[in-house]
């Protein structure tokens, strides 16, 4: 067993480990840090398939800001997990049927897999090209139009996402920043001149 | 001395992955906690200066010692755990905000390909290791379950967040004109026919101000310190931490602190690159003593920034960020790439 086999089944048992911690555990700020270490651990297999690019933005997306969002607003919302729990029999046949279906679905690509004679080869290392280099010439070259839909279809979706949550507060005071950097000093503060005038001498003090 | 020589020699005839696993590990993390030490030490004396003070003096010559004293002090202190505190996590978290921070440097070059992971994906590692610490600081504020701790870590993570944006996007106008995300490509890519104008500052001259400004927001340093602003929350997200657990979250700081003052040279000041021309001898050649010099530099103007500006009040610090420098950033993205196409800037100039 080779040095990389060990590392792979290491991560993978990690990665299938911190999944099932996640819908275990009953504090659901772990059960986001357990998802936490998922990721990494998937993004961990990853690496060691020589996917570097798909790894690093593994961590950089989701690890390093989709779940920091998330867990923040487990932290705010101070979720209590039982009450969600009790509808756990009701659902149990749904969430039955969808992982058969993602059973099958995973078999049959290891299946479709397996009946390849020889796997393809690392299209990167046959090219000679860095792992990054490949996929950016593939992703803007041969796939530009799926990308740019891609790309279409996210900007549509975070436009829609914030009218949502858009509301206009007519009782708030907001600073217009622009206009605080206009102002000049003769705007808020008037220098008078005044001929100078000569104090009269105190008399020494009489009263207390 | 001998025998701890001969102790290495025997693990390394041995057990030879495992000693090359332990030195790797540790050769980048000893230099990097002595250039904290003497870091702080070099904050408390400029700041002292700048405010005609004397700074540490006492401690060693010329105070040197001073940080290691403090250290020694805060290891020796007890642990104090907030009630219900939730004490995994509390003791996780400074720890969470530690690892990222010192794995980022295995990917820092001194020299031409002279870094731990000579990796091609450098910069994205870079990214991904600096997003990560931002944990450290979230799970410190909850875990400690005291109101001021979590108003820190909520300010803290907006605000790490919306500059990282700012940030990448500054990146990409590296990475653009670069063509590569490995780190020594983006100095060796620097070096052209102008010497010191070749470098990436002058085609990104705002990406480089940007990506300066997100470094000092990043490392929640003043005068982005809202996450431990001292007037209002105490001291932020670390407000119930003592000894060790609060000395990691220092180390992080001035870690980071670092990590940033490295990475500012490396990708837009030339790195080791000699801002003098070739003919000039000692001075005109590349070497590790260029890029200590200019992250030297940066480091200071961190420290002149503290001492200089008052701390930016929480809207202004996200106004900043989302409204300002994202805008600019995106901009110059386009306008690297006109460079880029027109052959005024990049790789081959």
């Amino acid at each position: 067993m080779s040095f990389q086999l060990i590392c792979f089944y290491a991560f993978a048992a990690i990665t299938v480990g911190a999944a099932l911690a996640v819908i275990a555990v009953r504090n659901p700020v772990h059960a986001a840090l357990c998802l936490v270490l998922t990721f990494f651990s998937t993004a961990c297999t990853w690496l060691l398939a020589d996917a570097e690019f798909l790894a690093i933005m593994l961590v950089l997306v989701y690890v390093g800001a989709v779940m920091v969002l998330f867990l923040f607003v487990v932290m705010m919302l101070n979720l209590d997990l039982d009450p969600l729990r009790e509808g756990f029999v009701r659902a149990l046949p749904v969430g039955l049927a969808v992982a058969v279906v993602m059973l099958v679905e995973m078999l049959a690509l290891i299946g479709v897999r397996t009946l390849q004679v020889a796997p393809p080869a690392d299209p990167a290392v046959t090219a000679h090209l860095s792992n990054v280099r490949w996929l950016a010439t593939a992703l803007f070259s041969n796939y530009m139009l799926p990308f740019e839909v891609a790309a279409l279809i996210l900007t549509v979706a975070i436009v829609a996402a914030i009218p949502l949550v858009l509301r206009r507060r007519s009782d708030v005071r907001l600073q217009d920043p622009a206009r605080q950097v206009r102002v000049q000093a003769r705007d808020r503060l008037r220098i008078v001149k005044m001929a100078a005038v000569k104090a009269a001498a105190k008399p020494e003090s009489t009263t207390p | 001395m001998n025998w701890i020589i001969d102790a290495y020699h025997w693990c390394a005839t041995n057990f030879p992955t495992l000693t090359m696993a332990i030195s790797l590990l540790l050769f980048p993390l000893l230099p990097v906690i002595i250039a904290v030490a003497m870091y702080v030490w070099w904050e408390r004396k400029i700041i002292g200066w700048m405010h005609v003070r004397m700074g540490p003096n006492k401690v060693g010559p010329f105070g040197l010692a001073q940080t290691f004293a403090d250290v020694f002090k805060l290891l020796f202190k007890e642990i104090v755990y907030p009630t219900s505190a939730n004490k995994k996590l509390f003791l996780l978290a400074p720890l969470w905000a530690l690892v990222p921070s010192l794995a980022a440097w295995a990917v820092i070059p001194i020299g031409p390909h002279q870094a731990w992971s000579d990796a091609n994906a450098g910069l994205l590692f870079l990214l991904a290791m600096t997003s990560m610490g931002v944990y450290g600081i979230i799970l410190a504020g909850w875990a400690s379950n005291s109101r001021y701790a979590m108003l820190g870590a909520m300010r803290s993570a907006a605000q790490v967040v919306s500059y990282e944006i700012a940030m990448g996007f500054s990146l990409v106008g590296v990475l653009v004109l670069a063509g590569s995300l490995n780190l020594s490509e983006i100095v060796n890519a620097q070096a052209g026919r102008f010497g010191l104008f070749s470098w990436f500052w002058l085609p990104l001259l705002p990406m480089f101000v940007i990506y300066f400004v997100s470094g000092v927001a990043e490392t929640n340093r003043s005068p982005f310190d809202v996450a431990e602003g001292e007037s209002e929350i105490v001291a932020g997200f670390h407000v119930e931490y003592a000894g060790a657990p609060f000395a990691v979250f220092f180390l992080t700081e001035y870690a980071n602190m670092i990590l940033i003052s490295f990475l500012a040279p490396i990708l837009f000041l030339g790195g080791w690159l000699s801002p003098f021309p070739a003919s000039w001898g000692i001075l005109g050649a590349p070497g590790w003593w260029w890029l200590i010099a200019k992250a030297f530099f940066f480091a200071t103007v961190y420290l002149w920034f503290r001492a200089s500006f008052p701390r930016y009040r929480y809207d202004q610090i996200m106004r900043l960020g989302w409204k300002v420098f994202i805008p600019i950033a995106l901009a110059w993205v386009f306008v690297a790439g006109c460079l880029k196409y027109a052959g005024l800037a990049g790789a081959d100039v």
